[in-house]
C-alpha cells in the first residue's frame, strides 16, 4: 500500500480498536479519563482517515470553477417582484373596512395570548419593599441557635436570620461586632447597635450577591461578587465598587437575658435599587 | 448503501435529478480560515447529542433531599432535587461524567468558534452585500449562544450557578416599570422563587436550541444559495467561485472535520475537569464562592459590571438602578451596532455593490481599526470580568487594577486602531506583504571569491495583488 493508504487504514484500524476498548471500560464499571482517550481515538481516527483520504487520495476531482449562478437581479425584474407582492397587498386593501377589522382581529389576538403570562407567577405586590424582620424577632444563626450578646467577639462577624427563617434570601442580615467607640451613625441608628453589636442587610445593593467577605482591619463588607465595598462603621455606606446605595441596617436591641431581637423591619427595602424603591412602604 | 437504484428510486418519486446534479457539484472554496464557522456546526451538535444523554437523567426540581451518594464531602448535607440529580449522573452513571464535562466543553467551543468566524468574517470584509442576512442571523447566533450557555450551567443549582441567578434576577428587577413585575412572575415569586429550575430547563433544552437550529439552518441555507466568498487569485472573477466540489471531496473533508472536532471536545470532556458542581456546594442564598467568574463568552459583560461607576438617578420619580445601563443598555447598543454594521458600513463607503470577494485586512484599514479597537475593548472588559482572580495573581490591589482596567478601556482601543490602521495603510501601499512565503533563492559563488544571491519569483507571489476588486 502506498502510505496515504496505510494513514488512512491506520487511522480506522485504530479507530475500531478503540470503539472495542470503549466497550471494555464500559463493562468494566467506566473510567471516565479513559472514556474520553478511547472517544478521541475513536473520533478522531476516523476524522483524521476521512481528510487523508479526501486530500491524498482523490487526485483525479480537482479544484473547479463555477458560475455563482448568484448574481444581482436585473432592474425589471426586481420590478416585476415588487409588482406581484404589492398587487396582492392592494387588493387585501382595497376593501379597507375588512382589512382593517383583520388587523384589529390580530392585535386582539396578540393581546388575549399575553394574559396566560400573568399565570407563570405571583405578582410582586409590596414584596420587594419587607423582609420576614418584625419588631421582636429574635436573631439566630445558620443553624438556628439563638444569637446573643456572647456570641461574638470584637471583630468578628456572623450571619443571622429571623427565628424561624434560616435560610430566607432577603432577610438574611449579617451581624459584626466593633468596638463601640468605633461607631459613627446617625443617633436614631446608633440605639440600634447595642454594645458595638451591629447589623445589616446581607443582600449587596448592587447586584445582590451576598456580602461574604469582612475585612476586620478596615471594618468593611466586600462582596465577592463584584467588589463592593461598605464601610460598617457609619453605616454602611459604600467606600468603593458598583454598589450605589449603603446597606440596610436591622436595629436591634438586646433582652434582658442577652438574645438579641430585631426592633423592627430594615431601614430600607433591601437589595438592588428598583424604578419604584422610593415609593417606600407606603 | 447508495445504489444506482436507491437513487434512481428517490430521483423518480422527487423528480430530483436536477437538484442533485447541481448541488452535488457545487464547489466550496477552500482556505483554514473558512473552517471555523464548520466547528461551531459541529459543536453544536455534540452539543445535541450529549445534552439528550443529560437531559434524560437531570431532575428540574428545587425541592430538598439528603444527599447520600457516593461523594463523601457531600454525604448528608440537604440538597435539592436538581443538583442531586447531577451528582448522580457524575458519579454514578457510567459514562455520565464523560458526557456532562463533553458537554460542557463542546459549549465553550461552540462559543468561541462562533466569536472566531466572526472575527474572520468581519476582517475579511465577507459580510458585504450580498450577505447581511448572514451577518445578522450570525449575531443572533451568538445572542442565543450566551442564553444557551447561561440557562445551561444554572441547572446545576450549585453555589456558583446560584449566584449568577442572583444577578440574573437583579438585572431584570433593575428594568424601569415592569422589572419586578417580570423577575417575580419568571422565577415563581421574590428571588429565590419557586418555578424557576422547570423553566430554565424548557428554555435551555427546547426554546433556545430550536432557535438556534433555525437560525443556523437559515445561515447556511443562505450561503449555500448565495455560495461562499474566495480570496482573489489567479483566474478567479467577481461572478465564479472555484473550489472543491461537495461529492465526495469536501464533504469528506468536512465530516473529517467533525469528527476530530468530535475526538478532540470528547478527549476534553474525558482528561480535563470542568465545572465541578461538587466542589461549590449546593446553593444556598445567604453564600457565594469567591472568587465566582461565568463561562467565558460572558466575562465581558461581567466585567462591565465591575468597572461601571456606581452611577444611580432619578427620571420624573422613576429610579434607574445601577445595572440598568451596564447589563441591559450598553450590551444592546453593542450588539445592535454589531448587527447592523454590514448597513452602516455601506452608509459611509457609499459601497453598494456585490461582493464575492474576501478582502485582506489591509485593503479596507478603517474597517480592520475600528475591528481592532472593538476586540482591544472586548479584551479589557473580558480580563475585568476576572479582576480579583488576576489582582491576586499579579499580587496588586483590586482597586489599583481597577483603575487600570477603567483607563485601558479607553486608551487601549484608541491605541489598538491606530496602530491597525497605520499598519493597513503601510501594507496597503507595499506591492507585498513583508512577512510571506520563503522566496527561493540561489546563492552563487563568484570567479572573485564572494557570493551573489538570484532571486527567483515564487510561483503566484504575485497572485495576491493580480486581481483588483472589482
Amino acid at each position: 500500500m502506498r502510505r496515504p493508504d496505510r494513514f488512512v487504514a491506520g487511522s480506522f484500524i485504530v479507530a475500531i480498536l478503540a470503539a472495542f476498548g470503549l466497550f471494555i471500560v464500559y463493562l468494566e464499571g467506566g473510567q471516565t479519563q479513559l472514556e474520553g482517550a478511547l472517544l478521541f481515538l475513536t473520533l478522531g481516527g476516523i476524522g483524521a482517515g476521512l481528510i487523508v483520504w479526501a486530500k491524498t487520495l482523490m487526485p483525479q476531482i480537482v479544484d473547479e470553477t463555477q458560475s455563482r449562478h448568484h448574481a444581482p437581479v436585473s432592474e425589471q425584474d426586481e420590478e416585476a417582484a415588487a409588482e406581484t407582492v404589492l398587487v396582492g397587498v392592494d387588493e387585501l386593501k382595497r376593501r379597507t373596512f375588512l382589512s382593517r377589522l383583520l388587523i384589529g382581529a390580530a392585535g386582539a389576538l396578540g393581546l388575549a395570548a399575553l394574559f396566560p403570562i400573568r399565570s407563570l407567577g405571583e405578582v410582586p405586590g409590596d414584596t420587594p419593599f419587607f423582609t420576614k424582620w418584625k419588631r421582636g424577632s429574635k436573631l439566630v444563626d445558620v443553624e438556628g441557635n439563638l444569637v446573643t450578646t456572647g456570641t461574638l467577639k470584637v471583630d468578628s462577624f456572623t450571619t443571622v436570620f429571623p427565628e424561624g427563617s434560616v435560610g430566607s434570601a432577603d432577610s438574611q442580615a449579617v451581624l459584626i461586632k466593633v468596638e463601640p467607640d468605633l461607631l459613627q451613625l446617625p443617633t436614631d441608628r446608633a440605639e440600634g447597635a447595642p454594645d458595638g453589636l451591629v447589623c445589616y442587610s446581607k443582600v449587596c445593593t448592587h447586584a445582590g450577591c451576598p456580602l461574604g467577605l469582612y475585612l476586620a482591619a478596615d471594618h468593611e463588607l466586600r462582596c465577592p461578587c463584584h467588589q463592593s465595598t461598605f464601610n460598617v462603621l457609619n453605616g454602611a455606606e459604600p467606600v468603593y465598587g458598583p454598589a450605589p446605595r449603603p446597606l440596610p441596617q436591622l436595629l436591634i436591641e438586646v433582652d434582658d437575658d442577652g438574645t438579641l431581637r430585631a426592633k423592627g423591619d430594615f431601614t430600607e427595602p433591601v437589595g438592588p435599587t428598583f424604578w419604584n424603591i422610593t415609593d417606600g412602604r407606603a | 448503501m447508495i445504489s444506482k437504484r436507491l437513487v434512481e428510486g428517490v430521483d423518480e418519486r422527487l423528480d430530483a435529478s436536477s437538484f442533485i446534479a447541481r448541488n452535488l457539484k457545487k464547489v466550496f472554496p477552500d482556505h483554514w480560515s473558512f473552517m471555523l464557522g464548520e466547528l461551531a456546526l459541529y459543536s453544536f451538535i455534540l452539543l445535541i447529542l450529549t445534552g439528550t444523554f443529560l437531559a434524560l437523567f437531570y431532575v428540574a426540581s428545587p425541592e430538598q433531599t439528603t444527599y447520600q451518594g457516593p461523594y463523601q464531602p457531600l454525604q448528608g448535607q440537604s440538597v435539592s432535587l436538581a443538583y442531586n440529580s447531577v451528582l448522580h449522573l457524575s458519579f454514578e452513571v457510567r459514562a455520565g461524567l464523560v458526557m456532562r464535562q463533553t458537554h460542557h466543553w463542546s459549549a465553550l467551543v461552540f462559543m468561541a468558534a462562533i466569536v472566531a468566524h466572526m472575527l474572520r468574517v468581519f476582517f475579511t470584509g465577507a459580510f458585504r452585500k450580498p450577505r447581511e442576512m448572514s451577518w445578522i442571523l450570525g449575531v443572533g447566533l451568538v445572542v442565543s449562544g450566551i442564553g444557551a450557555g447561561f440557562t445551561g450551567y444554572s441547572l446545576p443549582d450549585d453555589l456558583l450557578s446560584g449566584v449568577g441567578l442572583r444577578i440574573a434576577y437583579s438585572i431584570a428587577q433593575s428594568i424601569p416599570f415592569v422589572g419586578n413585575w417580570l423577575a417575580s412572575v419568571f422565577f415563581g415569586g421574590e428571588f429565590p422563587g419557586t418555578a424557576l429550575l422547570p423553566r430554565l430547563l424548557a428554555l435551555h433544552i427546547f426554546i433556545i436550541p430550536l432557535a438556534i437550529l433555525g437560525q443556523m439552518s437559515a445561515h447556511l441555507a443562505i450561503v449555500w444559495h448565495q455560495t461562499h466568498t474566495q480570496f482573489k487569485g489567479p483566474g478567479r472573477t467577481n461572478e465564479t467561485v472555484t473550489g472543491t466540489p461537495v461529492w465526495p471531496k469536501f464533504a469528506l473533508k468536512s465530516v473529517g472535520l467533525g469528527f476530530v472536532t468530535f475526538g478532540v471536545l470528547t478527549l476534553l470532556g474525558g482528561l480535563f475537569q470542568i465545572n465541578p458542581v461538587w466542589f461549590y456546594g449546593p446553593y444556598v442564598p445567604y453564600s457565594g464562592p469567591s472568587p465566582s467568574q461565568p463561562d467565558w463568552y460572558a466575562g465581558w459583560l461581567e466585567g462591565l459590571l465591575r468597572l461601571w461607576p456606581n452611577w444611580e438617578f432619578t427620571i420624573f420619580g422613576v429610579s434607574i438602578g445601577e445595572l440598568f445601563l451596564p447589563a441591559i443598555v450598553v450590551p444592546g447598543i453593542m450588539f445592535t451596532l454589531l448587527a447592523a454594521w454590514p448597513f452602516l458600513e455601506a452608509r459611509f463607503s457609499g459601497d453598494r455593490e456585490w461582493h464575492n470577494f474576501a478582502q485582506k485586512p489591509r485593503e479596507a484599514p478603517v474597517r480592520s481599526a475600528l475591528g481592532a479597537a472593538a476586540v482591544a475593548l472586548m479584551v479589557v472588559l473580558f480580563l475585568a470580568g476576572s479582576n480579583d482572580v488576576l489582582a491576586k495573581y499579579l499580587q496588586i490591589e483590586v482597586d489599583t487594577f481597577n483603575t487600570v482596567l477603567r483607563w485601558s478601556t479607553f486608551v487601549l482601543p484608541v491605541v489598538a486602531g491606530v496602530a491597525t490602521l497605520l499598519i493597513c495603510r503601510d501594507l496597503h501601499d507595499r506591492p507585498r506583504h513583508p512577512i510571506g512565503r520563503p522566496e527561493a533563492m540561489t546563492v552563487r559563488r563568484t570567479t572573485a571569491g564572494g557570493f551573489e544571491e538570484l532571486h527567483e519569483p515564487r510561483a503566484g507571489a504575485e497572485a495576491d495583488d493580480e486581481v483588483r476588486s472589482p
